[in-house]
């Protein structure tokens, strides 16, 4: 019997156990990723229990992302603790204030990811490595813990469910949608415990960036992990930015074993929004009533999922001689200082500037209900980011529509929720 | 261990509901107590006692990685979570911190607030003495158990190490 991506890159990286579904391993770490939220208690952790060493700091990435510019006294603590880590560790892959980034944008751009690894990081989305042939996995600070001091962690081998994304994208249509339209069919829970495998020929019609937007919000479906094998698109993005020129391609066997397989046929999609409440809540925009697509106090165009130079210039081509609607604020938050430069010399920030945007530094921010966009009781947003959760981006009774930058874009223009073919 | 039960039948109950996001910057356990399931049922810190434990329905803790949701519970006297069936990386760090999370399918319309539970974990069964039913579960494979038994991860290692020191 064949085995899938994800069972190959475990096998290529057990310690002990075997790899086979349900099946309990210890496996060793290529990379880990730490932020200011969850590395300070790991910090403190391993302190307390006298661990003093890192198993290799080579091998460990860091950024603030979450709350900077610090937000308040105790982000400023938290951003200070893990700077005065790094310092004490002599951690060379640290991105201070001026280079730093969203880690899961940061972290590829940066050369960090290559396929064949194992990275874990302590934050959910931090499965979107998988876009690049990678098993990659978030963790709690505990978990982090263990992994800086012993290099390797204990996993329970997941299944994997095969996804064939059929078709060519049309126009107006991105891998958000695509993504959107997985969560709203398998449900929050659909690939719990479960890796996601993803195949097929819209996949060659997407970047790296793209890709990365569907690996992303894996944790979305409930899943462990999410991998695409590398292909020429891969190894293209890579040129020149890999830090190692060592690593391993690895390709799912014809036979391997799937708990289940889907295939989605991207041509039939249209621009899609998940409702307020679960990402699962997905409908088409132009199945909205007059009534359903209601006023939108604020666009939110930013974090790990939608805030790359792509999906920057995609906002930046719906806004280009337009002005936002009254009383619909909108934000702009470039993932890195990267792609923040970036979006200045290419004249987005012209365009953003004159359509009526505000553009903030990199940061998580209000994704999380962090600061740079929180809402008020009864306001809605609709946000290019991953979770739409009760209180999610502020106050309990604020409401909050995932959609792709076009359809933010558009949104923004309208003032209500609006597809984005209206304006191509 | 023996508890009240507090249950929370809905599905999908996620990291942002059982510790809301704003509280992020702080990771002390009693701070953070006292906002346990704040956005849910902002009455809750003030009826849970030590010892209590909260049951679930399908996905409990989806969302964040976040342990500063097992870190609020646990703060806030909760000794376990029953679920019919736990978000991975909740289910994980509570693994890691030797909190007990027992996926016993279907109990979430089996129990009612203020049924009195009684866990025997190594024989796999809650006993519930209001209702006189008993609920079974799979027991934890035996290195969960050990984590769980040492009082969590870092725990297990260092015990290892130590154990690694004394034989070596």
């Amino acid at each position: 019997m064949g085995n899938t991506l994800t069972e190959k890159i475990l096998a290529d990286h057990c310690i002990d156990g075997q790899v086979i579904p349900g099946n309990i391993i210890q496996a060793g770490i290529d990379l880990v990723m730490c932020h200011e939220v969850t590395t300070p208690p790991a910090i403190k952790m391993l302190e307390e229990h006298g661990l003093k060493t890192i198993f290799d700091p080579d091998r460990v990435v860091v950024t603030p992302d979450h709350f900077v510019p610090n937000k308040d006294i105790k982000s400023a603590e938290l951003a200070r603790t893990i700077r005065n880590w790094v310092a004490d560790n002599k951690l060379e892959h640290y991105y201070e204030l001026g280079r730093h980034g969203i880690c899961h944008a940061l972290l590829p751009e940066q050369g960090h990811i290559v396929p064949g690894q194992t990275v874990v990081g302590g934050d959910s989305h931090t499965c979107t490595y998988g876009a690049f042939g990678t098993f990659s996995t978030g963790i709690g600070s505990t978990d982090l813990a263990a992994v800086l001091y012993t290099g390797e962690l204990w996993f329970r081998v997941p299944e994997t469910i095969k996804v064939t994304l059929a078709g060519r994208l049309p126009a107006g249509v991105y891998s958000k949608d695509v993504v959107l339209e997985l969560i709203h069919r398998i449900g929050v829970d659909g690939a719990r415990y479960q890796a996601l495998e993803y195949h097929g020929p819209a996949l060659q019609d997407m970047s790296m960036e793209a890709r990365m937007t569907i690996t992303n919000m894996a944790i979305e479906a409930g899943a462990k992990c999410a991998v695409m094998a590398a292909d020429d698109i891969t190894l293209e993005y890579l040129e020149g930015r890999a830090r190692q020129t060592d690593w391993t391609v690895h390709l799912p066997d014809d036979d391997a074993t799937y708990a289940d397989e889907l295939t989605i046929d991207v041509s039939r999609l249209e621009p899609v929004v998940a409702l307020p409440g679960l990402p699962s809540n997905g409908r088409t925009v132009s199945s909205l009533t007059d009534e359903e697509r209601v006023k939108v106090d604020q666009v939110y165009i930013a974090s790990c999922t939608n805030g790359r130079i792509e999906d920057l210039r995609i906002a930046a081509a719906i806004l280009k001689d337009r002005k936002v609607a009254d009383g619909t604020r909108t934000i702009i938050i470039p993932s890195t200082t990267t792609t923040w430069k970036r979006a200045l010399d290419e004249g987005l920030f012209d365009i953003f500037y004159e359509a009526g945007c505000v553009i903030s530094t990199p940061t998580c921010g209000a994704c999380l209900g962090g600061h740079m966009g929180v809402l008020a009781a009864g306001e809605v947003c609709v946000s290019t980011t991953n979770r739409n959760f009760t209180g999610r981006m502020g106050d309990p009774d604020s409401k909050v529509y995932l959609a792709s930058p076009a359809t933010a874009a558009a949104t923004a223009v309208n003032g209500t929720i609006t597809d984005p073919r209206d304006y191509l | 261990m023996r508890g009240t039960v507090h249950l929370f039948q809905r599905s999908h109950i996620n990291t942002d509901e059982i510790i809301p996001a704003r509280y992020l910057n702080i990771h002390d356990e009693a701070t953070l107590a006292r906002h346990a399931m704040e956005d849910i049922d902002g009455d809750f810190v003030d009826k849970v006692k030590e010892g209590d434990f909260i049951v679930a329905g399908e996905d409990f803790g989806c969302g964040s990685s976040r342990e500063h949701a097992v870190w609020a519970l646990r703060g806030a006297g909760v000794r376990a979570v029953m679920a019919d069936s736990f978000a991975r990386i909740f289910y994980r760090n509570a693994i890691s911190n030797g909190f007990y999370a027992i996926e016993i399918p279907g109990i979430s319309r089996k129990v009612n607030s203020g049924d009195q539970l009684e866990i025997d974990m190594t024989g796999g069964k809650v006993t519930n003495i209001t209702k006189d039913e008993v609920y079974t579960f799979p027991p934890f494979t035996s290195m969960i158990q050990a984590i769980v038994s040492a009082g969590g991860l870092l725990n297990y290692i260092t015990r290892q190490q130590t154990g690694e020191r004394i034989s070596g």
